[in-house]
């Protein structure tokens, strides 16, 4: 027993000697392991890991035109913030910085004013989630190609000037038979399926090279899925101005289908079947 | 000197400011050409090579002016 002992308190001074001759030659190190024994106790406390992610955010202030725009890091812990990009963003906005600038609405995707580029693809922040399993840096730029307002703040009037030259509003001169509104077929009805969902967030349009480069007279891939919402709608009697209205070599046919529209779509709409179905009805009825 | 094209776009702007404020009423005419002018003051230190300053100002600047040539628009502090 007694020589059981002795042996385990030599084998412990053995291995204890060489560890703080370490720690003596290493303060760094000893200081490092007190910092996370520092972390891990308060953990306990609060009952949970720290899930930290860091976020890198464009900004860029209009009023000190001559600095250039910069990214800025911010850390979060994830376990305290809800699970969307935007969630995050408003976390930064209210704790580490007010002067961060984006636009925000409903926070569910309808309104499509949170549409920024989030680690290389133009989505809405709000319908955008955080990767909880790796923790690389998120990097969140405005959409791309526009003119930057401030932050992540784009200047989308081109785009709604562009919006509103495809008159979309329906355009009828004879009144409905029984004076009440104009009534649609089931099957009229399920030809807008996939098309009114268009919330008019930007984010195919601006993920558009061909949008990028022709921007002033290419209407875009989210104004053609709207021309297209109105030529296919049964009630509307226009179709052939509309139509003429794109029969240009600019508005609609510099579409090359290059498809990044319907892969970024947030609310995975079909922007390219779209601006196909009018190449179709332009190329076959006209 | 030899401008740069940018600079003369600048220039134009300036111009076509002034020419604008002749439109307004004769007592806040002056008011509008000002305005003009310590607009374009506040940045008269910005480098010519600074393009991406200089062409942001411009866009800013045009955008102003469509907002104030607009008729309703009477006189301006």
């Amino acid at each position: 027993m007694a020589a059981l002992r002795s042996t385990s308190a030599r084998i412990l001074g053995a291995s204890s000697r060489p560890a703080t001759l370490r720690l003596a030659a290493a303060p760094a190190a000893r200081g490092f392991a007190q910092l996370a024994d520092g972390a891990t106790e308060s953990q306990k406390a609060s009952g949970d890991p720290a899930n930290m992610k860091t976020f890198q955010i464009y900004r860029w202030n209009p009023d000190t035109p001559t600095e250039k725009p910069r990214m800025q890091s911010y850390t979060l812990d994830l376990k305290k913030t809800g699970p969307m990009v935007l969630d995050a963003l408003i976390r930064i906005k209210n704790e580490l910085d007010p002067t961060l600038t984006f636009r925000r609405s409903c926070r569910e995707g309808i309104c499509g004013s949170c549409a920024m580029n989030i680690n290389g693809t133009n989505t809405l922040a709000c319908l955008c989630r955080i990767p909880a399993e790796d923790n690389a840096e998120m990097k969140i730029y405005p959409l791309p190609h526009t003119y930057v307002v401030k932050d992540l703040v784009p200047d989308l009037t081109l785009f709604y000037k562009q919006y509103k030259s495809i008159k979309p509003y329906l355009q009828r001169d004879t009144p409905s038979p029984d004076g009440k509104e104009y009534r649609q077929s089931k099957a009229d009805r399920k030809k807008l399926d996939g098309l009114y969902e268009c919330i008019l967030c930007a984010c195919c349009s601006t993920s558009c090279p061909s949008y990028w480069w022709n921007s002033e007279e290419y209407l875009g891939p989210a104004i053609l899925l709207q021309s297209y919402r109105w030529l296919a709608d049964s009630r509307d009697e226009r179709k052939a101005e509309r139509k003429a209205a794109l029969d240009n070599s600019m508005s609609l046919y510099r579409c090359h289908t290059i498809l990044n529209c319907t892969r970024t779509c947030p609310k995975g709409l079909n922007p390219g079947l779209a601006i196909a179905e009018i190449k179709k009805e332009m190329a076959f009825s006209g | 000197m030899r401008l740069s094209g940018l600079q003369k776009e600048v220039l134009s702007l300036y111009r076509q400011c002034l020419r604008e404020s002749r439109k307004k009423p004769q007592a806040t005419r002056p008011h509008f050409e000002s305005y003009a002018r310590n607009e374009f003051q506040k940045y008269i230190g910005i480098d010519r090579k600074d393009f991406a300053a200089v062409e942001f100002l411009l866009r800013k600047g045009r955008r102003q002016l469509e907002l104030y040539s607009n008729p309703g628009i009477k006189d301006i502090k």
